[in-house]
């Protein structure tokens, strides 16, 4: 259902550009019936906030090194060099970390927003950003529900640093992406979002009194392909709980949808008011003077 | 069609080179009190742009991880576009409504929309990390048809083109291009009318690009009706500022006004205000209703709540009384102090949506860097150079040459000739 609706949104715009420029484009990709996006799935129950993670993504990336755990205060965010940090809660049930990064959105806001399809939703389920394409115009960043696009703003070549779920080094070589590979404590797991929604089901079934009874990203933003479950609430380990469950990219619907129906129907409804309003030369020829 | 061939013969046969470059010279005294103001802060902008491109957009912007769009998005861009819109107005009052009355400010609004477009693009740049890449959703393959900046961004180049189709037949009396003009003159209509589609489009789009920063921007300013919002707030901001640089055309061109046009400013101001009026109550009715629908009452009583109370009655609601009293009183002063608070409200609607309310409630606002501001400064007073500097050449204000009324004269009567005929 989510890749219907890309879909439509594709046939839909080209539409309107065609209209717009008068330029055949061809709009209807070819079906993709059997797809399934891959995910992670973070089992906060289980990660005893090592940060190997955060080392392996640096390294993996060439990104600098992260601090070291003394050296940090405080809570911390993604940023242009951090594509993933691992945050330290006190919470109603003791200490719990939350690892974050990019939420990988079924149906994603950035790659939505993005005017030159730089930020792409790949259809292995990764959404990653290509360089070539990039204008710099952070609409990405203004859009995403989880504030995850970071933008060098230090740089006069500046790059939107996010987690890309290892997809061109790594996922595609079937490769598992270099935080989940190394976790010591099995708290990341990839696979398919459905066997991962299984996984985690089980496990809260199983430890119904360890484990918060939701999967955080399963309804989130429409759904996304990085699933959490962990053993307090949502809000208790900074997971943003404000978000819609529906897709955002769905907002901007109502809008797009209006935009052929407008370029087909002013121009006639313009041409015609101004037929109707405009004295007749013909008739009254004496009145030019 | 050959047509610097055409116009160095309408010349009489002057090199078009020599024209231009005699052209270019400055005409008029130099040390006035805005070259004297905005010379010093034009080049402290481009040095400030030169670092901007060396260092980095942080360089010199307050913007960070939390806000990517500041100043120069939620001013230039967002608020300057609004004010543009008086152009589309203008010209779908002149040329579809067939309004004669207002057929003398037609080419001054179009002029300043066009240039504004042009700056406020050109602004945009500015505010790209990635500049060279902005050609991508132009040509090649990498068109994101699903995005709203990709559809505005596209009505910006295509308004821009049809803007200077509308202006062209100044141009062409300018350089005394009689064939020329008669051809771009036949362009207007279509012009016209694609030119009002698209404004009607990305004036609206401009609010869409923020549909997706739903728990973004405060409760109070965000909808899902910011695009008709932006839409209808659009015309009474166009013709807000069609009435301001009127007012101040009138006085500092004044030698170029011929007499007709200065009886018919009067009147014109008085049919513009009569139609801010009733833009405004349409915009002031639709913002209750969408407050109503939206069930935010208890915000109202909040800082947020009090600033957007400030905002709906002290620059919607006020002005618009204004331009009905003095639409009704036959008062000029009221009409340009009714002009300058919708504008200032218009001002204050557009940072609420996309600075001032967005991430209202983060610890650390942003604050727009006094380096923001003087490269604002530096696009605003260039745009006014561009434009003093066409309005004291073209016939924009002042009257056509008289060859463009032998040339209307000499067709009619073939054509109703041609109708009789028929």
């Amino acid at each position: 259902m989510d890749l219907h609706r890309r879909d439509f949104f594709r046939v839909l715009g080209a539409t309107g550009l065609t209209l717009a420029v008068g330029k055949e484009l061809k709009a209807a990709p070819g079906p993709k019936a059997s797809l399934e996006f891959r995910g992670v799935l973070y089992d906060a129950a289980r990660c005893k906030g090592c940060r190997g993670c955060e080392y392996d993504c640096a390294e993996a990336n060439g990104l600098p090194e992260p601090l070291p755990t003394k050296d940090i205060k405080g809570l911390r965010t993604t940023d242009d060099k951090h594509r993933t940090v691992v945050n330290e809660y006190k919470t109603s049930k003791g200490i719990v970390y939350a690892k974050m990064q990019c939420m990988h959105c079924n149906e994603p806001a950035c790659a939505s927003a993005c005017l030159t399809q730089a930020m792409t939703k790949t259809k292995d389920g990764p959404v990653i950003w290509r360089e070539d394409k990039c204008m710099g115009c952070r609409y990405c960043m203004v859009s995403c529900p989880f504030n995850i696009p970071k933008f060098e703003y230090h740089s006069a070549n500046p790059k939107i640093e996010k987690c890309t779920m290892c997809f061109e080094t790594r996922v595609k070589k079937g490769e598992l992406p270099a935080c989940v590979e190394n976790c010591p404590n099995e708290a990341l797991m990839f696979g398919t979002r459905r066997e991962l929604i299984q996984e985690a089901r089980r496990r809260i079934f199983e430890k119904p009194d360890l484990y918060y009874d939701q999967i955080y990203g399963e309804h989130e933003a429409g759904g996304t392909c990085w699933l959490y479950i962990s053993p307090v609430p949502f809000k208790e380990i900074g997971l943003n709980t404000s978000v819609q469950n529906a897709s955002y990219p769905a907002l901007t619907k109502g809008f797009l949808y209006s935009v052929p129906s407008v370029f087909v129907l002013a121009p006639a409804l313009l041409l015609g008011i101004q037929q109707a309003t405009k004295k007749d030369n013909s008739t009254k020829p004496q009145d030019n003077e | 069609m050959n047509s610097g061939h055409l116009i160095s013969a309408d010349n009489d046969g002057k090199s078009i080179w020599k024209f231009l470059f005699r052209q270019m010279k400055p005409k008029g005294r130099w040390l006035t009190p805005f070259n004297i103001i905005s010379i010093p802060i034009i080049f402290l902008g481009i040095g400030l742009i030169v670092i901007r491109f060396w260092k980095g957009i942080g360089a010199i912007t307050n913007l960070s991880q939390d806000v990517p769009w500041g100043l120069w998005i939620g001013f230039d861009v967002v608020t300057g576009v609004a004010f543009a819109g008086g152009a589309y107005v203008i010209t779908f009052m002149v040329y579809i409504l067939n309004m004669k009355k207002y057929h003398s400010i037609v080419r001054v609004t179009v002029l300043n929309g066009f240039l504004a477009y042009l700056f406020y693009a050109g602004a945009l740049l500015l505010d790209l990390g990635r500049p060279w890449n902005v050609i991508n959703p132009i040509i090649g393959n990498n068109f994101g048809v699903s995005s709203v900046l990709f559809l505005v961004a596209w009505h910006f180049l295509l308004y821009m083109i049809a803007q200077l189709i509308e202006f062209s037949p100044a141009i062409a009396e300018w350089l005394g291009a009689r064939r020329a003009h008669k051809i771009l003159s036949g362009m207007t209509l279509a012009a016209v009318i694609f030119g009002i589609t698209l404004s009607m489009l990305h004036q609206s789009g401009l609010g869409a690009l923020f549909l997706m920063a739903k728990e973004k921007i405060h409760p109070l300013w965000y909808s899902e009706f910011i695009p008709i919002l932006f839409l209808v707030s659009s015309i009474f901001a166009g013709l807000s500022m069609v009435i301001f640089e009127g007012s101040i055309s009138q006085r500092v061109f004044s030698e170029q006004i011929s007499d007709k046009h200065r009886e018919e400013h009067h009147s014109i101001m008085h049919g513009l205000s009569k139609i801010c009026t009733g833009a405004m109550f349409a915009y002031f009715f639709l913002q209750l209703l969408v407050l109503v629908h939206g069930k935010h009452w208890d915000l109202l009583n909040t800082p947020m709540g009090r600033w957007y109370l400030l905002e709906m009655i002290g620059f919607v609601l006020v002005p618009m009384v204004l331009y009905f009293y003095s639409y009704r009183a036959n008062n000029v002063f009221l009409i340009r102090l009714a002009a300058i608070l919708t504008m200032v409200g218009v001002i204050l609607n557009r940072l609420n949506v996309t600075v001032i309310g967005f991430k209202w409630d983060m610890a650390v606002h942003y604050v727009p860097s006094w380096m923001e501001i003087v490269v604002t400064l530096t696009v605003l007073f260039t745009e006014i150079w561009i434009f003093r500097w066409v309005i004291n050449r073209l016939p924009v204000l002042r009257e056509s040459p008289k060859w463009v009324n032998e040339d209307k004269l000499t067709d009619k009567p073939a054509l109703a000739k041609k109708i009789q005929r028929a």
